[in-house]
C-alpha cells in the first residue's frame, strides 16, 4: 500500500466510490441480461409448443 | 460488405457475441494495469500530493461521460434518418452507462476539488454543464421509459438527446469558452508543456483504454438485451392477437 499521507481518504473513497458504481454496473447489466434471455427462450418455448399442437 | 448490414438484429447479435468475450477480457485488463500502476506505482505530484491518483479515475470518466452521449448522438440520428431500430436500440443502451460515467466524474471530481480548491462544488463553467449533462442523463431515461410505444419513445428521446449534445460539446469546451472558474483546462494534450507529465500519461492512458473498452463491452451486451426484450414483447403481442 502507497503511502497516500494526508489525502489518503479523498483517494481512497475516490476509488472506493468508483468501484461500487462500476460493479453496481456491471451486476446490473448481466443480471437484466440473463433475466431477459430465460424469460425470451420460455416465452419462444411456450410458442413452439402452441405451434406444434396447432399444426 | 456494408455497416447497415448490422441493422438486422440477427447479425448484429451474432457480431457481438463474437465479439464480447475478447471486449471484456481487454477491458479488465487495461483497467487493472492502469489503476495498479496508476495507484501503486506513480510517485505524488509536487503540488497536488497524493490526490493526482484520483486523475485514473476522474479523467477517463468525464471522458466517456462526454463520448457517451455522442455515441448516442450518433444512434439516435441514424434513427432518425434511416429508421433502424438496432440503433435505436443501441442509444437506449448507452445511457444507463453514461449516467454511471458522468456520476463517477462528478463523484471524483468533487473528492479531488475538496483538498484542491478547499470546496466540494463550485458553480464552474464546467462543472455546471456536467450537472446539467447528468440531469440530461436521467431525463432521457425517464423518457424512454414514460412512453408506451417504442417507435415513439425512440422519437422524442432522438430529439432530447440532439437538444442535451450542446451540453455535451459545452461540458467539453466550456473552460475554453469561458476561460474562467475552478476547473483546470484539458489534462490532456498534444503540446508537451500543457500535457501530463510522462509519469501519469502512461497509467493514464491504460485507464482509458480500459474505460472505453468497457463503456463498449457494457453497451454491446445491453444492445442485446434490448433487441431480446423487443422481441419478446412482437411474441407476446402475437400471442395476445392469436388468443
Amino acid at each position: 500500500m502507497p503511502d497516500l499521507g494526508k489525502y489518503a481518504a479523498e483517494v481512497l473513497s475516490a476509488y472506493g466510490a468508483t468501484c461500487v458504481v462500476l460493479c453496481v454496473l456491471v451486476a446490473a447489466t448481466l443480471w437484466q441480461g440473463r433475466k431477459v434471455r430465460a424469460e425470451l427462450a420460455q416465452v419462444e418455448k411456450n410458442q413452439d409448443g402452441k405451434g406444434a399442437q396447432d399444426g | 460488405m456494408s455497416i447497415w448490414e448490422y441493422a438486422n438484429p440477427v447479425k448484429f447479435l451474432r457480431l457481438s457475441e463474437r465479439v464480447l468475450p475478447a471486449l471484456w477480457v481487454i477491458s479488465f485488463a487495461c483497467l487493472a494495469i492502469g489503476l495498479i500502476w496508476g495507484f501503486f506505482f506513480t510517485p505524488d505530484d509536487f503540488r497536488q500530493g497524493s490526490t493526482v491518483k484520483i486523475i485514473y479515475l476522474h479523467v477517463p470518466s468525464a471522458l466517456m461521460a462526454i463520448n457517451a452521449w455522442f455515441m448516442m448522438l450518433v444512434a439516435s440520428l441514424i434513427w432518425l434518418i434511416r429508421r433502424h431500430h438496432v440503433s435505436a436500440l443501441a442509444a437506449k443502451a448507452a445511457a444507463p452507462v453514461g449516467i454511471a460515467m458522468t456520476l463517477i466524474a462528478l463523484i471524483t471530481g468533487a473528492v479531488w476539488g475538496q483538498p484542491m480548491w478547499g470546496t466540494w462544488w463550485v458553480w464552474d463553467p464546467r462543472l455546471t454543464s456536467f450537472l446539467i449533462l447528468f440531469l440530461f442523463y436521467i431525463g432521457y431515461v425517464a423518457l424512454w421509459s414514460a412512453v408506451d410505444d417504442p417507435d415513439s419513445a425512440a422519437d422524442l428521446t432522438s430529439m432530447l438527446c440532439i437538444v442535451g449534445s450542446v451540453f455535451a460539446v459545452l461540458s467539453r469546451y466550456a473552460v475554453n469558452f469561458w476561460n474562467q472558474g475552478l476547473h483546470q483546462g484539458a489534462s490532456l494534450s498534444l503540446d508537451k508543456e500543457t500535457n501530463v507529465a510522462n509519469v501519469f500519461y502512461h497509467p493514464l492512458l491504460f485507464s482509458i483504454a480500459g474505460f472505453v473498452c468497457l463503456f463498449l463491452a457494457l453497451v454491446l451486451y445491453r444492445t442485446g438485451t434490448e433487441i431480446r426484450r423487443r422481441r419478446m414483447r412482437a411474441l407476446m403481442a402475437r400471442e395476445v392477437r392469436h388468443a
